[in-house]
């Protein structure tokens, strides 16, 4: 058995003091795993790291054996955001999510092309902090705990939605929710029906109420697979809020001029 | 059936970096043919190892005195700390001699996947010793990683209310690096972080 896929690198695990099993997440194949022979090798220490594209190519003697893979990098992405914190917090957030998340084989195609363009958009948008809500809402729907924020649950209307059940995942109207306000999560505007466009701080409250809205629903879904949010996960939320907050000072420079971390 | 002394000091050996059990034998092999001049010595190396290397109390690095003789020096500037994932890089950076300040090694990196949090790490010491004064710089020597770089961004986060200045090591093109065998990820840094000539 043998095939050739695109696919996003997940996880890495040292196997042995050559080899390594790495995690996948592939077009057509879904998240899948094999052995790289040479995985904990200096050649492919940068192939293999969390983020990065890859050109898979897997073949076992049996389909439901771990087999083996030979990658080549196709596009660098964690490379791309190692310097700038929240980004690195997203990408390690999704890669975490994914292959906590998803089944082992079961194929994925429309997420697979969410997650690549999120990924892109990591490296070059500005408001990816948006896009980032909207693939964890994406990523839910795959799961089959889809959100239906289109109109109101109680009045049927579509507009000035601004709450959502977290008994259904339906979204709530501002007037009808309102004396329930306290037992519903707040729906931020850019995800309410009709309103596609980035928030105007998409960085602020409306993120920050975006991530608590997934993270709701999604801390559900993996407990239903009897797992939980990962850690990196909750580091992208706090980085998130934090950014919320006033900024502190800037670090004095160190002697030499040497530039700060960001 | 019991194992023999020799089967059982092959299959310890085996179990080292770098070695399988053919090449385990071969090195008992070769350690009962110089039993005076390698056996001997060596069991009395591992013995005295085993009994006086420990962690140095306020950097991590393993030595025979506590503190360690790189705390414990001196003429090493006190006020530059670099921060390293492991004991072996520390030893790299020593190897290199380009730095002559002090280290604090962190035990591993910030994971996932292994379950892996801050207080597995030795960050909270590394927070005390900043905040203890003294240190004006702390380099974060941590490996160009995902997960070496998560944790860099996070000590930053966890030492910036004390206003200590903090640097990473540069990344790029290595000594005697040819452009066309270079990885995308090691341009792209290299290119980020051009400099005037």
């Amino acid at each position: 058995m043998q095939w050739h896929d695109e696919a996003i690198v997940l996880t890495v695990r040292r196997f042995g003091e050559t080899a390594a099993i790495a995690s996948l997440f592939t077009r057509e194949h879904g998240r899948h795993s094999g052995l790289v022979r040479g995985g904990a090798s200096r050649r492919l220490a940068g192939v293999l790291q969390p983020g990065n594209q890859v050109a898979a190519a897997w073949r076992g003697r049996l389909d439901e054996q771990l087999g083996q893979f030979r990658l080549e990098l196709t596009q660098a992405r964690a490379a791309q955001v190692m310097d700038e914190p929240p980004r690195l917090a997203a990408l390690s957030s999704l890669t975490a999510l994914l292959a906590t998340a998803l089944p082992e084989r079961a194929p994925h195609p429309a997420l697979f092309e969410a997650s690549a363009l999120l990924l892109d958009g990591l490296a070059s948008e500005s408001s990816w902090t948006a896009l980032y809500v909207r693939w964890e809402l994406g990523l839910l729907a795959e799961l089959g705990f889809g959100l239906d924020l289109t109109r109101c649950a109680v009045t049927g209307t579509d507009a000035d939605l601004a709450y959502v059940s977290p008994r259904t995942g339906r979204a709530v109207a501002a007037e009808a929710g309102r004396p329930y306000a306290e037992r519903l999560l707040p729906l931020p505007s850019f995800l309410a029906a009709g309103r596609g466009t980035p928030p105007a701080n998409d960085a602020g409250r409306d993120v920050a109420d975006g991530l608590r809205l997934t993270g709701f629903f999604l801390a559900r879904a993996l407990l239903a697979q009897g797992g939980h949010l990962p850690p990196a996960r909750e580091r992208l939320r706090l980085w998130l809020e934090g950014e919320a907050l006033p900024p502190p000072g800037p670090l004095p420079a160190p002697p030499g001029g040497v530039k700060p971390l960001p | 059936m019991a194992e023999s002394d020799l089967d059982r000091l092959i299959r310890l050996l085996a179990k080292l970096p770098g070695l399988g059990p053919r090449s385990a034998r071969r090195a008992v092999l070769h350690l009962l043919k110089h039993r005076e001049l390698l056996l001997l010595p060596l069991k009395d190396g591992l013995a005295q190892a085993a009994e006086r290397v420990h962690e140095c109390s306020r950097c991590g690095n393993l030595d025979a005195i506590d503190p360690c003789a790189i705390c414990g020096d001196e003429a090493r500037d006190q006020s530059l700390l670099c921060v390293v994932e492991d004991v072996s890089d520390l030893w790299a950076l020593e190897r290199s001699g380009g730095f002559r300040g002090l280290y604090h090694v962190l035990g591993g990196t910030l994971s996932a996947l292994d379950g892996v949090g801050p207080e597995d790490l030795r960050i909270d010491r590394l927070v005390s010793r900043v905040a203890a004064g003294g240190i004006t710089e702390v380099i974060l020597a941590t490996n160009a990683t995902v997960e070496g770089q998560t944790t860099a961004h996070y000590i930053t986060d966890r030492l910036a209310p004390g206003g200590v200045a903090v640097t990473r090591l540069a990344r790029g093109v290595p000594m005697g690096g040819e452009l066309d065998y270079l990885d995308d990820g090691t341009l792209a840094q290299a290119l980020k972080a051009r400099r005037p000539l």
